[in-house]
């Protein structure tokens, strides 16, 4: 039977919302709704969780976030400068570090912070337990990553720039500091939000550092939770926490970057 | 007297590329030179040698009689006495007018922020944009943005202005304003060294016109004469070229 063009589009759309409309009702049908509420959107379990998911582990989540963010970004502003620099060694050292930390999982890192570096120094721990541990460990490996974004915005900035700063008398390091940065900055704000985002994410990997009840970051505090409980709902609490911190966020990030293609 | 500039058999590469090949320029004290010729001849490197935005291969520059191409010279500190003025404006976008024409006062003249303000509102009442002093550049005209581009040079008080061909950039209608801030610097006494392809402006502003072509200075003279009467063929038909646009 031959169909003309426009039947034969029709039809597959046809199709395709077909398919996507049974898989939904076969879903509900065959699912056992009561047992998936009980196991997984259990009111009691969720008022046990509470205030602890919000005031220990959320908070933690945040902090770590926060931790590893800071330092994450003064040392990846280091590594562009080395990147930048017309200092070869610096040069190289920044392209190895960015290239080895890119490379290797979040956990490796984390478990070298916390497991190796005491066997490594005979017994020497970092003070300040998960937080700076973590953060440390966390930031290391995110300045990889934003070490090269810092670097893509400090070379859009456009090189006029530097050559009215130094032709007022400043010098390379004040034009950098005043003139080019606060502008690259503003470039990737949208990038940095991302890797913001990210790590967030990533503090989840931080239970390898082990944990007592008041450094238990979300995923570990839903994960023991559903231990005692065993339930799923605490898995559910933990990832409506989540979207709740990184939904606005993207949202935020989508919006600088309109902004920033419209004001180009 | 000492030349405000002196340039002395300056030769600049880029790569193989031989760009000035031996140029000798001087540029007294209030005078103003304009320097004209085809896109490609040097001009713009050779103005941009003057202050070392482009770093000369051989030869010396001499501001006020201090060698700026020595190794060795506090480049930083003497170019607060050059003043730049870019084809592209490069005011600082993230800075309003105000912070433009400060910053530099207070970071690299150490000026109090009271009196790098006054010296701007005095350089925006000279260019006539005063009213604009706490906009941002990206709400100003091309035309506006090149004058607040001066009045930032000016700020920093400097003993001689650099113009990069400082109206290529604008729309027809615009570039007057410009040229009329450029004539008063010129009354006032200013020297400056312009690059430019304002003829008209070149005759009735320039004390003395250079034509450069192909790296070198082929002439250079009073207006009347070397834009009038040029000795050099090649000078000639730039001009006829220019004229007949």
């Amino acid at each position: 039977m031959a169909l003309k063009p426009r039947q034969r589009r029709r039809l597959i759309r046809a199709l395709m919302y077909g398919i996507f409309v049974a898989g939904f009702l076969l879903t509900i049908i065959v699912a056992d709704w009561a047992r998936i509420q009980r196991l997984f959107f259990n009111v009691d379990v969720m008022q046990q969780m509470l205030p602890d998911v919000l005031a220990i582990a959320a908070r933690n989540t945040l902090v770590y976030t926060a931790g590893s963010f800071s330092f994450g970004l003064v040392l990846a502003l280091i590594l562009a400068l080395m990147k930048l620099s017309t200092i070869k060694p610096y040069r190289l050292f920044a392209t190895w570090y960015i290239e080895l930390f890119r490379g290797l999982p979040a956990l490796i890192t984390i478990i070298l912070f916390g497991f190796g570096l005491p066997i490594a120094f005979d017994g020497f721990r970092l003070p300040g337990g998960t937080l700076v541990t973590g953060s440390l460990a966390l930031g290391v490996v995110a300045a990889a990553y934003m070490a090269e974004t810092i670097r893509a915005g400090v070379l859009a900035v456009p090189r006029g720039q530097t050559e009215a700063a130094r032709s007022l008398g400043m010098s390379s390091s004040r034009a950098l500091a005043s003139i080019v940065l606060p502008q690259a900055f503003r470039i990737i704000i949208p990038p940095l939000t991302n890797e913001f985002v990210l790590l967030i994410k990533d503090t989840s990997l931080l239970f390898v550092l082990g944990t007592t009840p008041l450094t238990k970051e979300l995923t570990k505090f839903a994960r023991d939770f559903m231990t005692t409980t065993r339930n799923a709902t605490p898995l559910t609490v933990a990832a409506i926490v989540y979207l709740l911190i990184t939904l606005p966020l993207t949202y935020l990030v989508r919006r600088l970057e309109r902004r920033a293609a419209v004001s180009r | 007297m000492t030349s405000a500039i002196e340039i002395v058999d300056l030769h600049k590469y880029f790569g193989e590329l031989e760009v000035l090949k031996g140029i000798d320029c001087q540029v007294a004290e209030r005078e103003v030179v304009c320097v004209i010729g085809p896109s490609g001849s040097g001009k713009s490197t050779l103005l941009r040698c003057v202050n070392r935005l482009e770093e000369p291969t051989s030869g010396t520059i001499l501001i006020e009689g201090e060698d700026i191409t020595d190794p060795d010279a506090d480049v930083d500190r003497l170019r607060i006495r050059i003043g730049m003025v870019f084809q592209q404006f490069n005011l600082f976008p993230h800075l309003n007018v105000l912070r433009n024409l400060t910053i530099a006062q207070t970071k690299v003249l150490k000026r109090s922020q009271d009196e790098a303000n006054e010296v701007a509102r005095a350089v925006m009442e000279r260019v006539g944009l005063l009213d604009k002093i706490d906009e941002y550049p990206i709400r100003l005209s091309g035309g506006q943005q090149q004058r607040v581009a001066i009045a930032r040079a000016l700020a920093m008080n400097p003993d001689m202005m650099l113009f990069d061909e400082p109206t290529s950039a604008l729309d027809p209608e615009l570039i007057g304003e410009v040229l009329d801030v450029m004539r008063g610097l010129a009354r006032d006494g200013m020297t400056m060294m312009v690059v430019t392809h304002e003829m008209s402006f070149a005759r009735e502003v320039a004390d003395r016109v250079v034509f450069m072509d192909d790296g070198v200075v082929v002439e250079e003279g009073p207006p009347n004469e070397t834009l009038t009467n040029p000795k050099t063929d090649r000078a000639r038909r730039f001009l006829r070229m220019v004229q007949e646009k």
